[in-house]
């Protein structure tokens, strides 16, 4: 269709010039189908990436299924802080928090975690040696139990793992973890894994903290009660709300939520005198995150009380800073056991794959 | 014959994307397991879970095949009777449904909520217990594997001539030295092959495992390959699992090839001739409570999952715009998989239909079409940890979640399209190859001409089915998933998993409306558009 021009001098630099024009059908059908092309899809395609380079930045935030459900802390923390940040926060959740600290790992330095948020003290030394997050610089005013000074994490909620029980299907509960180990007849407790689920985790390192060595030997009395063991603590919750089983793995705050928010007093916590292991949920910057400044902020967000207000009745855990009345009655008016355990987060990297095994081992 | 140079390079590109991928992933898995001797320690988990895996995988095949052959035997003794294409239809839903749509559908009969619960407690009964472990997993695979061994059984009683039936008449056979003398000899050859499919199909059994096996207890390895990738980061253990079972799948599917799943035809005039023993009134009873009970074994789930997706909030479902983008990634998934699919499975038969007509070569071109189904063999999940050991290093993978997935999709569907496309293409070369050649046809205008033209009812058809297969998809969208953009499927794992039974009733439902419609479009649309 084109050749080369002799070079003229009227028209020097033009190079080539058209010899045989296409028909004109052919022209009109490919400006038809280039029309249908642009309109469908190039026009379309333009705006989108207009649109995304308009809006404000983007949080990426990492954490476990239910802190984003609908009843968890997550669309609230969203308004609230997406008011003063002029920033998008975007949730990634779809699996506990053991399984997240693996897929932080699984996607090491191209992992687009700006926040980290929803490992428990159990966990967080691993995420700290692998790198995974870097250090915040936030002090608050803290009303845990103990003392927080760590570098990496920050606190937003705790609270006391215990078994939950139906009253009505259950009347006679076992009334301490001896007596729930001895075993019964049918199978009437659901735990969580703790390969992929914290108060999974928490129930194992709950165990060892009581029996030790003769843990194996507990866990294998125990299985005969287990119905089943699911991936996270929302699949377990929703079953046991179901009917499925009398009792499952929690926390004593998730009393509170049902005499709060459902007004019945059906399901309760069990207070074994033996003792209880404490969970401490907590939240640190992403070191691959190209946003630390805005993942600074928001942590420190979390920390205030315009953060932690929303904690005790959305994620039903115990806030970490004094929030005053955001704490319903109920809430306060629960037995708080004696006895606690909580190993400190070295000391918990060290055991956790061993005790894990040894409960795999057991199980089956 | 001459001037016709057979299509090599077609077949070389299918084979180098599948099985080629897969075998450089099991390849470099093993590669770098030998420099990493520790994590090769086979531990007593591992042994507990191989254990469960044979045993599961072992029951599920007794008990579809105890189910099948006489419901397959009733079907086959009565040819025509009013609703046999209907129930025939019904008994290939299973393999089109998605299986978490399914595992729905199960829990919703057999569950301890489910109706068989209800009506036994009704009755004053014990209800059932709960549907997890050993039991749901056989319930489900029964479900899943029973009508899929009686479509493939059904041929094997179909070949068998008609006058052995007026020989058995003639000499008085009663119905049981029939089945002892006549079909038990046809069934003795075609048998041992679909028995082996059906255990490997259960052995690599991954979503219902995940959904039904509840815990540790009741894992399978592909289970367990997923649980150490995405829960414990324990790479080389995975490694270590997926060669397990990829050599033992090796192993057995070795077996299948010595049995040849297709019997070559009698040759007798197979005149049409009536068995003599269907006509009693016991076998009528006999017969009768086989193929009831069968419909009722696969139908049972499929309208609970109707029923309880239309009683469900559908409404707050439909309006509610994530389900809608859930399930345009769906589609997505979908449809990049079937393009994949039939593009691979054309490119590899064009070649084995050359390999077959113009060497001659049958028994090559057959065997070149079984590796590219190598999903028997090298599961998603195993495909998935192997993609993801050699990616990770450049890529961030969970980025590419849904491309890997469609990927994945695309290689495990080819054995579909093959079976539906390559006899066709044979068939069309046998009959046009000599016209061609005498009109100077050849290249690109034969294969626009003649050959797609020809084959193209079953290409669209290959399109059709592996498009639907792959958008209700979980095993590879659930491996590669972050935490974002879920497909319709994974949107349903996680409302099942939540016990939000009502919104995952009409999701399920969703699911299946949406799968099959893909399947009528295509199939639809695709005919019309060619025809004009």
């Amino acid at each position: 269709m084109y050749r080369p021009v002799e070079p003229d001098p009227v028209n020097t630099g033009v190079g080539i010039e058209e010899l045989i024009k296409p028909h004109p059908s052919l022209i009109l059908r490919h400006r038809q189908k280039s029309c249908f092309m642009l309109r469908k899809f190039f026009i379309p395609i333009s705006f989108l990436m207009f649109a995304c380079t308009l809006r404000a930045e983007t949080l990426t935030i990492y954490t476990y299924d239910s802190f984003t459900s609908d009843w968890g802390p997550g669309p609230m923390i969203t308004e609230a802080f997406e008011q003063e940040c002029n920033c998008e926060i975007e949730w990634r959740s779809g699996v506990d928090a053991a399984a997240l600290l693996s897929l932080l790992k699984l996607e090491g330095e191209n992992s687009k975690a700006d926040v980290i948020l929803g490992l428990d003290t159990n966990l967080m030394a691993e995420a700290v040696g692998s790198g995974l997050v870097s250090p915040h610089g936030i002090d608050a005013n803290y009303t845990l139990p103990m003392d927080w000074d760590d570098p990496h994490f920050v606190p937003y909620d705790y609270g006391y793992f215990a078994l939950m029980y139906d009253s009505e299907a259950l009347p006679n509960p076992p009334k301490s973890m001896e007596e729930l180990v001895a075993g019964g007849t049918e199978k009437d407790l659901i735990i969580q894994d703790p390969r992929t689920s914290s108060p999974g985790l928490g129930f194992v390192f709950w165990l060892r903290s009581l029996y030790g060595e003769d843990t194996p030997e507990a866990w294998s009395r125990l299985s005969s009660r287990i119905l089943t063991v699911t991936p996270g603590w929302g699949e377990a919750y929703g079953m046991f709300t179901n009917g499925e089983a009398p009792m499952v793995m929690s926390y004593t705050t998730s009393q509170s939520y049902h005499e709060v928010v459902e007004e019945t007093s059906r399901y309760k916590a069990l207070i074994f005198p033996e003792g209880h292991y404490m969970q401490v949920e907590v939240a640190g910057i992403g070191s691959y995150s190209d946003q630390s400044e805005l993942a600074r902020d928001f942590l420190d967000f979390l920390v205030s009380e315009k953060a932690q207000q929303f904690i005790p009745t959305t994620n039903w855990m115990y806030p970490v800073v004094d929030v005053g009345e955001s704490v319903p009655e109920a809430m306060k008016a629960l037995e708080q056991p004696e006895i606690n355990f909580l190993l400190d987060p070295q000391e918990a990297d060290e055991v956790r794959e061993v005790w894990i095994a040894e409960w795999l081992a057991s199980m089956n | 014959m001459e001037g016709y140079k057979p299509l090599i390079w077609p077949g070389l590109l299918a084979l180098a994307f599948t099985p080629g991928i897969a075998i450089v992933a099991i390849i470099y898995m093993a590669w770098l397991s030998i420099w990493n001797l520790n994590a090769l320690r086979i531990d007593s988990y591992v042994l507990e879970v191989l254990e469960f895996t044979i045993y599961q995988a072992t029951l599920s095949t007794l008990f579809s095949l105890l189910f099948a052959l006489p419901v397959a035997r009733a079907l086959a003794r009565r040819t025509d009777f009013p609703g046999r294409g209907v129930i025939l239809k019904l008994f290939g839903l299973p393999l089109v449904i998605p299986v978490v749509v399914t595992v729905f559908g199960i829990t919703a009969i057999w569950g301890q909520n489910g109706l068989v619960s209800e009506f036994l407690e009704y009755l004053g009964f014990n209800g059932l217990s709960p549907l997890y472990g050993l039991t749901g997993i056989l319930i489900a695979h029964t479900f899943f594997n029973m009508p899929l061994m009686v479509r493939l059984l059904l041929p094997i009683w179909e070949s068998i001539p008609g006058e052995y039936w007026r020989i058995a008449s003639m000499t008085g056979m009663n119905s049981l030295s029939m089945f002892r003398y006549i079909e038990l000899p046809k069934l003795r050859d075609g048998l041992p092959g679909l028995v082996i499919l059906v255990f490997l199909l259960c052995f690599t059994s991954f979503t219902i495992v995940l959904i039904l096996g509840g815990g540790p207890q009741s894992t399978t390895i592909e289970v367990a390959i997923f649980h150490e990738v995405r829960s414990n980061f324990n790479i080389p253990k995975a490694i270590l699992l997926a060669l397990i079972q990829v050599g033992i799948c090796l192993c057995v599917s070795l077996l299948l090839l010595k049995f040849a799943l297709l019997q070559p035809g009698s040759a007798t005039e197979n005149r049409a001739s009536i068995r003599p023993d269907i006509i009693s009134p016991l076998g009528k009873i006999n017969d009768a409570f086989w193929i009831a009970l069968g419909c009722l074994w696969v139908g049972a789930p499929i309208a609970g999952i109707i029923a309880k997706g239309l009683l469900g909030p559908v409404v707050q479902v439909l309006v509610n715009q994530a389900v809608w983008e859930a399930t345009l990634r769906s589609l997505m998934v979908g449809f990049g998989s079937g393009m994949i699919a039939v593009s691979l499975g054309l490119l590899l038969s064009s070649t084995t239909r050359d390999i077959a007509v113009r060497w001659n070569n049958t028994g090559l071109a057959n065997r070149l079409e079984l590796t590219g189904s190598q999903a028997l063999i090298v599961s998603p999940i195993i495909l998935g940890t192997g993609l993801f050991v050699i990616l990770n290093p450049f890529i961030p993978v969970f980025e590419y979640n849904l491309y890997l997935a469609t990927l994945i999709n695309g290689f495990i569907a080819v054995p579909f399209v093959l079976r539906l496309v390559s006899p066709v293409l044979r068939e069309n070369v046998e009959k046009h190859d000599a016209l061609c050649n005498s009109l100077g046809l050849g290249g690109w205008n034969k294969i626009r001409i003649v050959e797609i033209p020809l084959a193209k009812k079953e290409i669209i058809l290959a399109f059709a089915l592996t498009t639907a297969m792959a958008t209700g998809d979980l095993t590879s969208v659930v491996f590669f998933s972050a935490g974002r953009d879920p497909t319709l499927a994974l949107m349903l794992y996680q409302a099942l998993g939540n016990y939000r039974v009502n919104d995952s009733a009409v999701m399920a439902l969703l699911l299946i409306v949406v799968c099959l419609m893909v399947f009528v479009v295509i199939e639809r649309l695709g005919n019309v558009l060619l025809r004009s």
